[in-house]
């Protein structure tokens, strides 16, 4: 096994083609999953933060274009030969989207789209695969995982329903999950066991990348996150330390905006004036210069870029804390 | 999720200015349009631009029934009459596009206002409502179009009653459709919370967003209608002399096919290219007004 | 004692259960069972609970589009049926209604100048042409949108400020009570923050009462004095907001408290 990460994007611009020009989603993100670890990707409506998996993974819509480089495991995704991609999408790699609706088919019985996953693949045989749905039913926590084999997804509820499209993005065993507001639509019970089941995944050895603009659920999971603004990273740092200590100035406000149930109540809650830039809106200088309290003039003419600095890196001209030098 | 383009708050002047830049983009649709303007322009200009007229004898003709020939001015020959088929051609046009644009009209007005209301009223109401189309439906229609000619004689206008009296179902159902899943939606909702009456909810907020459904299904309606029409006159029971419509004429052309065939070929081709325009038309709006397109 | 401005008792709400058999519905579900509800003026009270728990169909029928089995509702001191037209009326002039969707509550044909102005007009009776526009560009300034906005469609707009078009619609005629059906649910997280503090700007600046239905319990927190806490259709804790999350009595209350990820990656919750 190489040591090198298991996910790696170099560069990933992702854009769009409208009447009214070129919608730029994402533009120039660079990250890594490593084996085994948690990735919080944590952004607002337009972030780019879904576009850019999105885009890695060959999935954009039609009028959509990714250009960079992404490699899982050592294998070109995004090159001229889409082998290692189709080789990859559904058996090393698993998706999760928001709307579990979404991913499974109404008209089939749940344990027929699970075992399908690995009967079409060929990894399985009959019987090995209808355990292996059984297996990953419980593994996903689902109450009376055997009846649920039988039923359809209308049958379930919307806590079910996301467990299953987990366990199906989980039947052929795969290094990387990547879950794109997988709790967003649930309860917060139900959010809770679900992540429960993330993090018991994450902890035997699953690579999870986990897309939420929720805070609490990012400081309940993640090792590391990263933080999407207008289509590039801001900032991105081990978990512990974002939380304590967040350098850019758009963290710290997102995490100063979030209303708490354990400290006191507040007149108004710390909110971020103005709002998110839209997709395809093109700034000259840091997209976030409008919104910051810190802004300075050079936060307004100049891009800043992303710098590194052992574990965290950061892209701002004023950061609130000093991440050190490169190392 | 996977596969939708992100939102883009990139267009201004609302939904109809959307709607207009999708159907701009349609080649097919645009070229469509194009030819329905040329064929409206001929049939009003056609009549006007040749030497003769609708009903002239041209007693020069030997026979009677002449094949095209610029020569003499007949473009498209003449009928079994002497009739030059040109300007006959044209003014059938005319007619066929009358009776098919009044007769949509008035199945749109009635079809819409009857489909919004019960789709948005629901229930018993809709229940009933529904059903008088169903019978309507099931009513064997040649019978009924055969028994109002020979009660109120032939006429123009008893055309376009037999006709809007049949159209009305088809959109009534399709707006029904549209109404009740507009039904559920938020707005909807509110504007109940406004406490608007149900005619005013209807007016200005089902209707307007059932007008692109309607719309369409108008643009595919007419040609329906022409060849509803075209069938009548086929059968005898359309218009009369001296009017004449592109079904009569196709009509009139089929008996003498094997000895004029030119008498067949100019309605039929402008016949099909009408309904093929039409059909285009229809299908570019139908995606251009989609607004889940885009 | 400020004025007690809705009154609810013993509400019940139920819907047939798959459709009709030949003698009526084969079952029912009740989705609101004898549910007690004060609202005072200037009040702002929260309701709670998970999918299901009947907190959306409870705010329905307070503004009259489900009709309840059995209870009442009493609106200053009016009771408030369905069938009464006038108390009816009167009622949608003082309540108003903020929903989830904030581009799906506002008509996508209509402006939202002309949405706003449509409220204005039904609740609030005829009113000149100028004075309307005038009161429109007013009402959006003030929910802080440019007035230039009213030109512009829904989708046009941001979620953000949808939500604040849909609010503008909302207190346009002057209400006295906002119902608010998850308001802040469908929005991104700093943006959330502006809508719930424009609410509370709101409530000092006119006195206005607010019915805070939501799943977020931290933003119900923050933003209202009592929380009714609802359990498949029931109420199961109610009191002031300070009681009732620091020392929740029921056990439900308890396993929602708990089940809300605090923003904090101590060593303890990992």
């Amino acid at each position: 096994m190489a040591a090198g990460p298991l996910l790696e994007i170099r560069d990933l611009a992702v854009e769009f083609a409208t009447p009214r020009g070129t919608v730029r989603a994402v533009r120039e993100v660079s990250l890594e999953v490593r084996r085994g670890e948690c990735l919080a990707i944590v952004g607002e409506s337009g972030s780019g933060k879904s576009q850019l998996f999105l885009g890695s993974f060959g999935l954009l819509a039609a009028r959509g274009t990714a250009r960079g480089a992404v490699h899982f495991d050592g294998a070109d995704l995004l090159g001229a030969d889409p082998g290692p991609l189709c080789a990859a999408r559904g058996t090393r790699l698993g998706l999760v989207f928001q709307d579990p609706m979404n991913a499974l088919t109404p008209h089939l019985a749940i344990g027929r789209q699970l075992e399908e996953v690995v009967l079409d693949r060929g990894l399985l045989d009959g019987t090995a695969a209808r355990q292996r749905s059984l297996e990953m039913l419980r593994a996903v926590r689902m109450p009376e995982p055997e009846t649920r084999l039988r039923q359809y997804p209308h049958e379930l509820s919307g806590g079910q329903r996301q467990r299953a499209a987990i366990a199906m993005a989980l039947m052929t065993r795969p290094e990387l999950l990547v879950a794109d507001e997988p709790t967003t639509a649930l309860d917060v019970t139900v959010q809770a066991q679900v992540i429960e089941v993330l993090r018991e995944a994450c902890d035997a050895g699953l690579a999870l990348v986990l897309i939420t603009h929720d805070l609490g659920v990012v400081a309940g999971i993640a090792d590391r996150v990263a933080v999407m603004y207008a289509g590039r990273i801001v900032e991105s740092a081990p978990v512990r330390e974002l939380f304590a200590a967040a350098a850019h100035p758009y963290t710290a406000a997102l995490l100063a905006s979030v209303p708490r149930l354990d400290t006191p109540v507040t007149v108004r809650l710390a909110d971020i004036d103005g709002q998110p830039p839209r997709p395809g809106e093109e700034l000259p200088g840091c997209a976030f210069a409008p919104r910051c309290p810190a802004a300075r003039e050079l936060c307004r003419t100049t891009q800043p870029a992303l710098r590194a600095s052992g574990e965290r890196s950061i892209a701002c001209h004023a950061p609130l804390v000093d991440i050190g030098a490169p190392r | 999720m996977a596969g939708s383009t992100p939102a883009s708050a990139m267009t201004d002047g609302g939904l109809w200015a959307d709607a207009g830049r999708r159907l701009r983009g349609n080649r097919a649709a645009l070229a469509a349009a194009g030819v329905i303007v040329l064929l409206v322009l001929a049939a009003l200009l056609g009549p006007l631009v040749s030497p003769y007229a609708v009903d002239q004898v041209d007693w020069t003709l030997n026979p009677l029934a002449s094949p095209p020939s610029f020569a003499n001015g007949h473009w498209f020959g003449t009928d079994g009459n002497g009739r030059d088929l040109f300007v006959r051609v044209w003014s059938g046009t005319r007619v066929s596009l009358l009776v098919a644009l009044l007769a949509t009209a008035v199945s749109v007005v009635i079809g819409a206002a009857w489909g919004a209301t019960a789709g948005y009223l629901g229930g018993r109401i809709d229940g009933w409502m529904m059903r008088v189309v169903d019978v309507l439906y099931a009513l064997p229609y040649m019978f009924f179009v055969i028994i109002l000619t020979v009660v109120f004689g032939r006429s123009l206008w008893l055309i376009f009653l037999a006709i809007g009296a049949v159209g009305w179902l088809t959109m009534a159902r399709i707006v029904r459709g549209q109404a009740l899943a507009l039904r559920g939606r938020e707005f909807v909702t509110a504007a109940v919370t406004l406490g608007l009456p149900a005619h005013r909810i209807i007016a200005r907020h089902i209707v307007p967003n059932v007008l692109g459904t309607v719309i369409v299904y108008a643009t595919l309606t007419v040609p329906q209608v022409i060849l509803f029409e075209s069938f009548l006159s086929f059968l005898g029971l359309g218009v009369q002399e001296p009017l004449t419509s592109l079904g009569r004429l196709v009509a009139e052309g089929a008996l003498e096919m094997e000895t004029a065939p030119w008498l067949l070929l100019a309605p039929s081709a402008v016949l099909a290219l009408l309904l093929l325009a039409l059909n285009f038309l229809g299908d570019g709006l139908r995606d251009a007004l989609d607004p889940r397109q885009g | 004692m400020s004025e007690r401005l809705l009154e609810v008792r013993g509400l019940t709400v139920r819907f047939p259960v798959r459709g009709a058999g030949l003698l009526g519905p084969r079952g029912w579900l009740v989705a609101v069972n004898g549910v007690d509800l004060d609202v005072a003026a200037g009040q702002a009270v929260g309701i709670v609970g998970e999918s299901g728990c009947g907190k959306s169909t409870l705010a329905r029928a307070i503004l009259g589009l489900v009709t309840p089995q059995s209870g009442t509702i009493t609106w200053r001191g009016r009771p408030v049926t369905r069938t009464d037209a006038a108390g009816l009326r009167q009622m949608r002039r003082e309540v108003q209604v903020v929903f989830q969707d904030p581009v799906g509550s506002l008509d996508p044909r209509m402006t939202i100048g002309e949405s706003v102005a449509e409220a204005l007009v039904a609740l609030g009776g005829p009113v000149a042409r100028e004075e309307a526009w005038r009161r429109v560009a007013v009402t959006l300034e003030e929910v802080g949108l440019d007035a230039a906005l009213a030109s512009r469609y829904p989708h046009e707009l941001s979620g953000g400020q949808c939500q604040r078009a849909a609010i503008a619609r909302a207190i346009v005629a002057r209400p006295k009570l906002l119902v608010c059906d998850e308001a802040v649910s469908a929005l991104d997280v700093s943006v959330q923050a502006q809508i719930v503090n424009l609410l509370g700007d709101l409530r000092g600046r006119h006195g206005l009462s607010l019915l805070f239905i939501s799943h977020n319990l931290a933003v119900v927190r923050h933003l209202c004095d009592e929380v009714v806490v609802l359990h498949f259709g029931q109420v199961v804790e109610q009191g002031p907001r300070d009681q009732v999350f620091a020392a929740p009595a029921h056990p439900y209350t308890r396993a929602l408290l708990d089940a809300v990820p605090r923003p904090d990656p101590a060593p303890a919750s990992r």
